[in-house]
């Protein structure tokens, strides 16, 4: 089993890595793009002993006490079979 | 009075702290290696700036696990003092000592400049030998030192005086063309409600010999041993 974790921005925080990469693509020549928010993404590798009910819990527990910071960040947990 | 400095792996300014409060303050002070959970005999505790773990995941966000931290916590409840200086100020946020977040400076660089800060508040442990408005001038070395905070906290450091250094101007104007990050409010360092902790982007340590550009920051450490000789 897997977790996917993935962790943004607030809306309205600041990124100014979001930003600089709009720019670079933008001199690229891609057009039509309105923002570009910056993220992380994380796997989680999980053994066969604990079911998926209990894989949710504790990663998302994982996700709110560590992997974000609930003042400037928001996260979604997926677990995959 | 007796000072720790505390170091975690990738920690830098520890040594720059460890020589001020040894040369300057003239007090006793041993480096804490973030593994000890002993903080017996100390008054006040440093958390020096640096990149502690690498500043991997978040600036400060794995320091919050070493085992010393929640000693650390015990320690400010029980109103002994905590210094947290740049990466130590970014700890203290991650670890709920001090409300908010340090987020990437607005215009993505790494700043390493001298920058102006006003005392807001002059009726702290860390600030009573500075009157109020007086304005320093102290070196920054960060590239998250973006003071980011939601409307409520803002409010509540505002009403309960809690702001103690903003970036300003060298005439002490709060401008935004003063504020080298982004941070909100052009806020440079705060404390807690009980006043025994404060945290700030700016390097004190690295400003007490004129030698290095500027002393303004020997009042911060003169404000503290103050405070300890009274308290102690």
């Amino acid at each position: 089993m897997k977790a996917k974790v993935y962790v943004k921005l607030k809306p309205g925080v600041l990124d100014p890595q979001g930003k600089a990469i709009h720019h670079s693509v933008e001199l690229l020549g891609f057009a039509g793009i309105s923002d570009v928010r910056q993220g992380k993404y994380f796997e989680i590798a999980l053994d066969d002993t604990i079911d998926e009910e209990a894989a949710r819990d504790s990663v998302s527990r994982m996700a709110r006490e560590v992997l974000s910071n609930p003042i400037i960040e928001d996260y979604r947990v997926e677990i995959e079979a | 009075m007796k000072f720790g400095v505390i170091v975690f792996p990738g920690s830098n300014c520890d040594h720059d702290a460890y020589h001020v409060i040894s040369k300057h303050v003239g007090q006793p002070v041993d480096f804490i290696w973030h593994r000890e959970t002993n903080l017996d005999g100390y008054d006040a505790v440093i958390i020096p700036g640096g990149f502690s773990y690498g500043d991997y995941l978040r600036a400060g966000a794995l320091a919050r696990f070493s085992p010393v931290m929640t000693s650390l916590k015990t320690f400010a409840e029980s109103g002994r003092f905590v210094l947290g200086i740049c990466n130590g100020f970014q700890i203290l946020c991650e670890a709920g000592f001090l409300p908010g977040a340090l987020i990437r400076n607005r215009d993505l660089h790494f700043i390493c400049d001298h920058v102006f800060v006003r005392c807001e508040n002059s009726d702290t442990p860390f600030t009573n030998e500075l009157s109020q408005g007086t304005v320093l001038r102290l070196p920054i070395a960060h590239a998250e030192g973006n003071y980011v905070c939601d409307d409520l906290t803002l409010q509540a450091l505002r009403g309960e005086n809690r702001v103690v250094f903003r970036y300003c101007d060298e005439q002490g104007k709060i401008t935004a063309e003063a504020n080298p990050n982004g941070s909100r409010d052009n806020i440079a360092g705060i404390c807690n409600r009980e006043r025994n902790v404060l945290g700030l982007m700016p390097h004190p340590e690295r400003a007490c010999e004129d030698l290095l550009g500027s002393s303004d920051g020997r009042d911060i450490f003169r404000s503290l041993a103050a405070t300890l000789a009274g308290v102690a």
